[in-house]
Order: structure tokens, then sequence, then C-alpha cells
């Protein structure tokens, strides 16, 4: 394979910090993220060639996108599979570069799931009347009530089943990632927590309780990929995309062991394409829907074996200060979930790389090396895993 | 036979003889005549080998619970005044998991590996719906 190390790089981002934005259209957050995104790399609107994007609300987003910021791209993706695909875009918009195609590429998202009263976890396939159901899967799905939370639920239950797993364990993934947004000033919930508040809250679907489920949010954002040459003229120090990988994992016909996640299919590509190893990444941004979505993640990335997810993350070794560091923001569970949460992890991973929190408790010391990882759609049904890791000269 | 106020499936050509074999009180799944694998949900060609060799076949209907998840909040029709119950991925003595509701029991019996059989309930004239309960 062609070596894509170091073909491009991060070179902007923002967060539109709105957790709730009533008064706003999704395009106009996407928009104004964009805009402040190019200002940071110190880029304009005509250095964009491509425009990469996805929503679960905007019909056409890439083609309604380029016509309310009056762009024409030549390059355009709206791959849209689930709250990971802006990993997925990331990894496309790397392959777009380094092949010549472009220079330099927006990645876009945001959604109004809050103030849109969205119950993105429980609200089952219709909360106002039922819609038609596709003939498949849906039909053999939905008219059994499936939730988002279910899905990951079933995956959690298998897991304590099989390897012992335990709800204080699973919790303590939304400890540290609480601990975090205590840090972090646009958190929604910043009042740290206790493994025995999370075990405590009520059950939403068992084994998971209200506290191992991520918030619902507006929000939305948008990173700035470039080539070196454009990336040596930028404002920021550039975050290099080292490695990239891209799953799907699904029933397998009814054939799946469903235990193993997407995961484990797209880490590899991604860690030999980098020429690192995981004791090399410093920190990790790692998709957490749900605290199950972090300790399946970590296993089927390989950072600990399968079955010891719950150890690995107990004893503050995903806390800053501890072995692998994730989710510095807060994440899902504590910062914002407007739905399709995996730009946020870009967007972390880049700011811990650029040391922008240098002297204060929430810097990763030493950050060189991030891994994100973003899980979108369902653990129990179907979904897709995308591994990017990036790093800093 | 009170309304029905859950989700109904559509039913297209590929799918039909499932659904016609429910309203008969028959649970069948699809087997590839060339690689000989099962496979659920039913489709108009194999997933696996992707010939159209495609046989129905009668199901034992039995089966254990590979995983489950007691539901106590849904907003949809119909499973919102449900709550609590159980969706589970039950796998087949043919060796196929298929998504169902465990009905029949109190949710809390429910175990993975719980031997399960299939029951159907109709849900309008033209429509039944296979679920699964503890097996006798
Ligand atoms: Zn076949």
């Amino acid at each position: 394979m062609v070596d894509l190390r170091n073909a491009a790089a991060i070179v902007g981002i923002h967060e539109h910090v709105t957790r709730y934005a009533p008064d706003k259209s999704e395009l106009q957050i996407q928009g104004e993220s964009v805009i402040k995104a190019l200002e940071d790399a110190g880029l304009t609107k005509n250095d964009v060639e491509g425009l990469f994007t996805a929503s679960s609300s905007i019909r056409n987003s890439g083609l309604n996108l380029a016509d309310y910021l009056n762009m024409y791209p030549k390059y355009v993706d709206n791959t849209t599979v689930g709250g990971g695909s802006f990993e997925f875009h990331l990894s496309h918009a790397l392959t777009a570069i380094a092949a010549g195609r472009i220079n330099c590429a927006v990645i876009t998202y945001s959604s109004l799931a809050r103030s849109g009263g969205v119950s993105v976890g429980t609200g089952g396939v219709g909360r106002y009347g039922h819609p038609r159901l596709d003939p498949s899967p849906d039909s053999f799905e939905e008219i059994y009530g499936l939730t988002t939370v279910g899905l990951y639920a079933m995956i959690a239950q298998r897991h304590m089943h099989l390897f012992g797993t335990t709800s204080e364990q699973l919790a303590e993934v939304a400890v540290a990632t609480r601990k975090h947004a205590s840090m972090n000033p646009e958190a929604l919930f910043r009042t740290p927590i206790t493994v025995a508040d999370v075990v405590n809250a009520r059950v939403i679907s068992s084994p998971l309780h209200l506290l191992d489920c991520c918030v619902i949010t507006d929000g939305g954002g948008a990173v700035v990929v470039a080539s070196p040459e454009v990336a040596r003229n930028c404002r920021q120090t550039p975050v290099w995309v080292l490695g990239a990988g891209e799953a799907v994992a699904h029933q397998g016909a009814g054939q799946r062991d469903l235990i193993y996640i997407a995961a484990k299919q797209s880490h590899q590509p991604a860690f030999e394409m980098a020429g690192v190893t995981h004791k090399d990444i410093d920190m990790a941004m790692i998709y957490d829907s749900f605290t199950i979505t972090v300790v399946e993640t970590l296993e089927d990335l390989g950072f600990c074996e399968k079955g010891e997810g719950g150890q690995f993350v107990s004893g503050g070794r995903i806390q800053i200060g501890g072995e692998l560091p994730i989710n510095t923001d807060g994440g899902g569970l504590s910062s914002n979930h407007p739905g399709m949460r995996g730009i946020f992890l870009l967007l972390e991973a880049t700011r811990q790389l650029r040391h922008q929190f240098e002297g204060t408790p929430r810097q990763v010391p030493n950050c060189r090396l991030a891994l994100c990882h973003g899980t979108g759609g369902a653990l129990g049904s179907r979904h897709s895993g995308g591994t990017v890791i990036l790093g800093r000269d | 036979m009170p309304e029905w106020n859950k989700p109904l499936p559509s039913i297209v050509g590929e799918t039909r003889p499932y659904w016609e074999s429910c309203r008969r009180g028959e649970l069948v799944i699809q087997r590839c005549d060339s690689c000989h694998e099962y496979q659920f949900y039913p489709r108009g060609i194999c997933a696996n080998c992707w010939s159209n060799d495609i046989k129905w076949v009668k199901a034992s209907g039995k089966g254990t619970v590979w995983t489950y998840t007691v539901t106590y909040q849904n907003r949809t029709q119909g499973f919102a005044q449900d709550v609590p119950y159980v969706l589970a991925l039950v796998e087949l003595a043919e060796g196929v998991k298929m998504f169902t509701n465990i009905v029949e029991c109190n949710p809390q019996d429910v175990k993975i590996g719980l031997p399960v059989e299939v029951t159907f309930v109709q849900a309008n004239n033209q429509v039944t719906v296979p679920y699964f309960k503890p097996s006798a």
C-alpha cells in the first residue's frame, strides 16, 4: 500500500459549544463551525476543495450544505454510518489528499437533538405513530420494541454473563468521564459522581442505568484537513493523520458472535499504517454512547484481552494521570452527545495534541499520539467502527 | 381481537413465506442448497455464498436465550405501556439468532441460556407475530 503517514494533517478545528440551540438551524451551526475552523487554521473559503458531512436529519447532507455555504467543492462525501461517520470522513479525506485529488477539506456536523426533543436512546422506532417498516431488517426487529439503549444493554448483559463484568466496573467509565467533564467548562454535566451514584440510578434497559447512558444535547463542530504543503503555512501545529482503519459489524445472517465489535477489524490496519503500537498511544477518544461501548471498544482495539475490559477501566487507569486517559473532554456520557458524536473525538484529540491545556489538569502530559475510535449504529444489531491514529511532530 | 398498537412488518416476496407460515403457526427459516448454511432474516439470496438456491425449512421452534434486556423505557406506541418487557436475541437450535420478546413469564426469570420455544400471537387478519416463551 502507498505510505499514507503524514500525507494529511488536521490544521483547524472548531466546536460549536452550544448544548441547546432552539433558535438555530442545523445548517447554520455547521456553517458557523466551518467558518471558525478555517479561521483557526488561517485558511479561507477559497482554500476548501473537499466537503465531508453526515447527518441523521438533513436530507442530501453534502448537497444541502454546499448550497447553504454557497460552495462548489470538487470532492463531496456524506458517508453516513452512524455516530462514527467522521472517523470514516477523516480516513477518506486522507486518501483523497494523498492521491492529489484535493489539498484541503472540511468535515462538519451538527444536530438539534435536544431542542428537537429527540429521544435518541429510548425513542424506539416511532414516538408519534408507526412509520412503515422496511421489509428487512426492520420488519424482523422493530416489531419487538428495540431501543438503542436496549441494543447496547444486550451486549452488556452477555459481557457480564461471559466474563463476570459488573455494573460497578461499567460505572467506572461514567465516573472517569465525569471527572474529566468537571475540568471542561462547556460540558453539560460537571458535578463529580461516584460508582454508587451510577449503580443506584434507575435502570433504563437492564443492566444499563441512566448514568451508563450518554447525554442528549444540541451542538456541532468542524475539522479542517490539509496536505503537508498547505499545513506548513497554517497557524496551528499540524496534527498528522498517521493511520486509519474502517469496518462494519452486523448479524452475519444470524451467525455472527456479536460480543466482538467492529473495532476488532478496524484497529489493525490503523496501527499498521501508523507504524506504532498500543504502548505508544498517549490518550484515546473512545466513542462513549454507553459505558459498555467503551469496555467493548478498549478490548477489541487490543488495549486489553477480551473480557478484561471491566478490570481495565477500573482503578483510575482511564483517567488523566492513568495509563490510558480517555475522553478528556467529558465524552458523550457527560459533555455532549447530539446524536453522532464522532466529530468531537477528533476535536478533543487535536486539542490534546496541540497541548492546548498545557499547565492545567486537563492536559495529558507529553501528548504525542492519540487514537480515536468512532462507533456508529448499535452493538447488538449492526454498527460501524472507524479507528484513526493522530500525532504531532 | 383487540386492535394491534405495535408496529407491523412490511411483507414482500422474499419474506412472504415466513409471514404466511407464521399465520399457520409454524416458524420457518432458510437454508441454502449450495453451501448448506442457515440464515436469518430471510432473503432472496444466500447471504453466505450469494447463490439463489434458497430452501424454506421448518424450524424446530426451540432455542436458548443468547442475550436479553429488560426494557423499562421506550416511547414507541405499543411498547411505552408494555414496560417492563424482555427484548432478546434467541439462538435457534439450527444455529441462527433472531430478535424476539420473551413472553408468558416474569421478566426477572429470564436468564442467558434459558431454553425457550416459539409461540404465536395474531396481530390482525394478515399478520401473526412469533414470540418465545420458556420451554415447558
Ligand atoms: Zn449459500
